[in-house]
């Protein structure tokens, strides 16, 4: 009795009540609690809006009760003769067909593992410039007025941050575009400055430079220069003895990048700077895959003249800097003329938002550099480990003297652009952006001696400060599911396990 | 914006500070700098956890330092919380979330549908 509900109790007391006149014992009148639950008895169904309308839950819950007694069997049990599906699907269609769709509540943006190519900017990066984007709007130039002299010292002191980070003089850091425009300023700067004096003529460079050294070099080939492009090893390193025997009396300019963009090898730059300096040529270093990412000193290692970019070191895209040395003296020929703003070199107004945002990622690397390095060891070396162990896989560039945050795999006996292809969810490239919308394998790795068909299989997998251990585990299921179903795709992959020797093959030309 | 210390020994601001940087880290809207965050100020935290307050008097100022430092990150995250819950985008692909398919009457799963892509 006591679980009844209070209004239960008082309905029925009120129907027993109300029937006091006739004699009835109270335990009859609790005997017909039930019926009093369902409200009075009438002949004529109750008008309320409830029973004109079909509720489509209680039709669907009424027709379920209906299959329920008539064949014993629930309704999401029994499974339809005609169309296969549940009855459960016939009665509620909506109801069935979500429960055959599968749920997919996980986001669908791709994991984002390509930073040789670029990086995300680090919130205190985009913190330290956006007060140069809305107040702070003056003319680093103007000398006039506080709005100029606000933002001058902001740039004076990204200038200061980026010099630190080189281990240089703020006096020497020339804000460009970027590493593109530091390249061709250094080296046509210094060869149309020599041509001047008429006396050397000859450039020095490797066959795995950046696209952007090795146009201007080719642009300078037109205007009569000479220039050597170096073979690099196979492991991608350039051979000091092969250096060596290149220059000339005549040379003026060795350029050798720092970090190569594909495969992540660290050249000697310290003993080439060591050599040039001793022949009395000048050394220019693409180091936009190198500053704030290993450490880097323009005056241990001899450089004279040196690229940077922002957007590869968690800074904004649009923005570089050139160290060229003061002493002893670099003397360039200006491409951009104009304002005689940075000592002449690169006339034009500065970008405050862009070289503050410049200067705070230099600093943030020069200060994080230590935890960057061991974050990014471990995190390669994993994923290193993890894509080794495929089989058939090998990694590109040399094993020891290699940047971990670069890690260029290739895999045999699947095409390099369809494992791209069928792995959307990884921003991946196979090399360099630039060269990334034609289909021709890396020159790099042909220059390294590799085959075309292991130039085409090669993936490069960039890692940098916010890669995180889930997405690098999530990378290595990824390609080690796909790899295996390209390769199942593969006639060839059948003849090499079959033991046939791919090389032997004659093919047939059609 | 109102960052302050609470009032205390340097151990119990320590505390506060690290509680207040990490509730902070959750709020960032991009998964990388989200996770990116919260595991800086763990390690950095780690880092110095040998720092001693009350000893002598260059310990103490190193001590104030490194909170005045972590007060200022705090600033940034405040800041870039904000800029970045307004520029949401989609969740990556690693991102937790339910998958797979619905089993039983609980509805336990939340669905999602996806426009604007393909």
């Amino acid at each position: 009795m006591a679980n009844i509900p209070p209004t239960v109790a008082r309905q029925a007391f009120r129907s027993c009540s109300r029937s006091s006149s006739r004699v009835r014992t109270p335990s009859r009148c609790l005997a017909t609690l039930p019926q009093s639950q369902t409200g009075r008895r009438t002949y004529v169904s109750e008008t309320k809006p409830a029973n004109a309308t079909v509720n489509v839950d209680t039709a669907i819950r009424a027709d379920q009760k209906a299959f329920l007694n008539q064949t014993g069997m629930r309704a999401k049990d029994a499974t339809m003769p005609t169309t296969g599906m549940s009855a459960d699907a016939m009665m509620s269609p909506a109801a069935g067909i979500l429960k055959q769709a599968t749920v997919m509540d996980e986001g669908m943006r791709p994991i984002y593992l390509d930073m040789q190519s670029t990086t995300p900017m680090d919130p205190r990066v985009v913190d330290a410039m956006l007060p140069f984007m809305t107040g702070l709007y003056g003319n680093p130039h103007s000398r006039t007025h506080a709005y100029g002299w606000e933002t001058e010292k902001a740039t004076e002191q990204a200038r200061k941050h980026i010099a630190d980070l080189i281990g240089a003089d703020p006096k020497e850091i020339i804000f460009t575009s970027g590493a593109t425009e530091s390249n061709n300023m250094s080296i046509k700067g210094v060869a149309r400055f020599f041509k001047r004096g008429g006396k050397k003529n000859h450039i020095i460079t490797s066959q795995t430079e950046h696209k952007c050294v090795l146009d201007s070099c080719r642009h300078l080939q037109d205007e009569g220069c000479e220039v050597t492009y170096l073979p690099v090893e196979s492991n991608g390193l350039v051979s000091m003895e092969k250096l060596e025997a290149a220059m000339r009396p005549e040379t003026m300019l060795v350029s050798i990048m720092s970090v190569n963009n594909e495969i992540g090898v660290i050249q000697p730059i310290e003993e080439i700077g060591r050599l040039c300096r001793s022949r009395k040529i000048f050394f220019h270093t693409d180091g936009a895959q190198a500053v704030g990412k290993i450490p880097m000193d323009v005056n241990a290692m001899h450089i004279d003249l040196m690229s940077l970019t922002g957007h590869k070191i968690y800074g904004p895209m649009g923005i570089g800097a050139c160290y060229v040395r003061r002493r002893p003296r670099v003397r360039i020929d200006p491409i951009i003329s104009g304002g005689g703003q940075e000592r002449g070199l690169r006339s034009g107004t500065l970008a405050p938002p862009l070289v503050i945002g410049f200067g705070e990622a230099a600093r943030i690397a020069n200060e994080e550099m230590a935890y960057d390095t061991k974050r990014i060891k471990y995190l390669s070396d994993r994923l290193l480990s993890g894509l080794l162990a495929l089989e058939h896989t090998s990694q590109n560039g040399d094993a020891t003297r290699h940047y971990p945050g670069c890690v260029n795999v290739s895999f045999a006996y699947v095409e390099g652009e369809s494992l791209l292809m069928a792995l959307k969810d990884i921003a991946l490239s196979s090399g360099s952006a630039c060269t990334s919308a034609s289909l021709e394998p890396s020159y790099v790795l042909r220059a390294l001696g590799n085959s075309d068909e292991s130039a085409h299989s090669s993936i490069r997998f960039g890692i940098g400060r916010f890669t995180t251990e889930e997405e690098i585990d999530y990378v290595l299921k990824a390609v080690k599911e796909r790899v295996t179903f390209l390769r199942e795709l593969s006639p060839l992959w059948e003849m090499v396990q079959d033991g046939i020797d791919l090389k032997t093959i004659e093919w047939s030309q059609h | 914006m109102s960052v302050t210390l609470p009032r205390g020994d340097t151990a119990f601001q320590a505390r506060a500070l690290y509680r207040s940087l990490l509730r902070q880290s959750n709020q960032f809207a991009a998964y990388n700098f989200r996770e990116y965050a919260k595991r800086r100020t763990r390690d950095a935290f780690r880092e110095n956890r040998h720092v001693e307050g009350s000893g002598s008097d260059g310990t103490e100022r190193t001590v104030q330092e490194l909170l005045q430092k972590g007060l200022k990150e705090l600033q940034v995250l405040k800041r870039q919380t904000v800029v970045s819950q307004f520029f949401q985008l989609d969740r990556l692909v690693v991102e937790g979330g339910k998958t797979g398919k619905q089993k039983g009457d609980a509805g336990g799963i939340v669905r999602q549908k996806d426009t604007g892509w393909d």
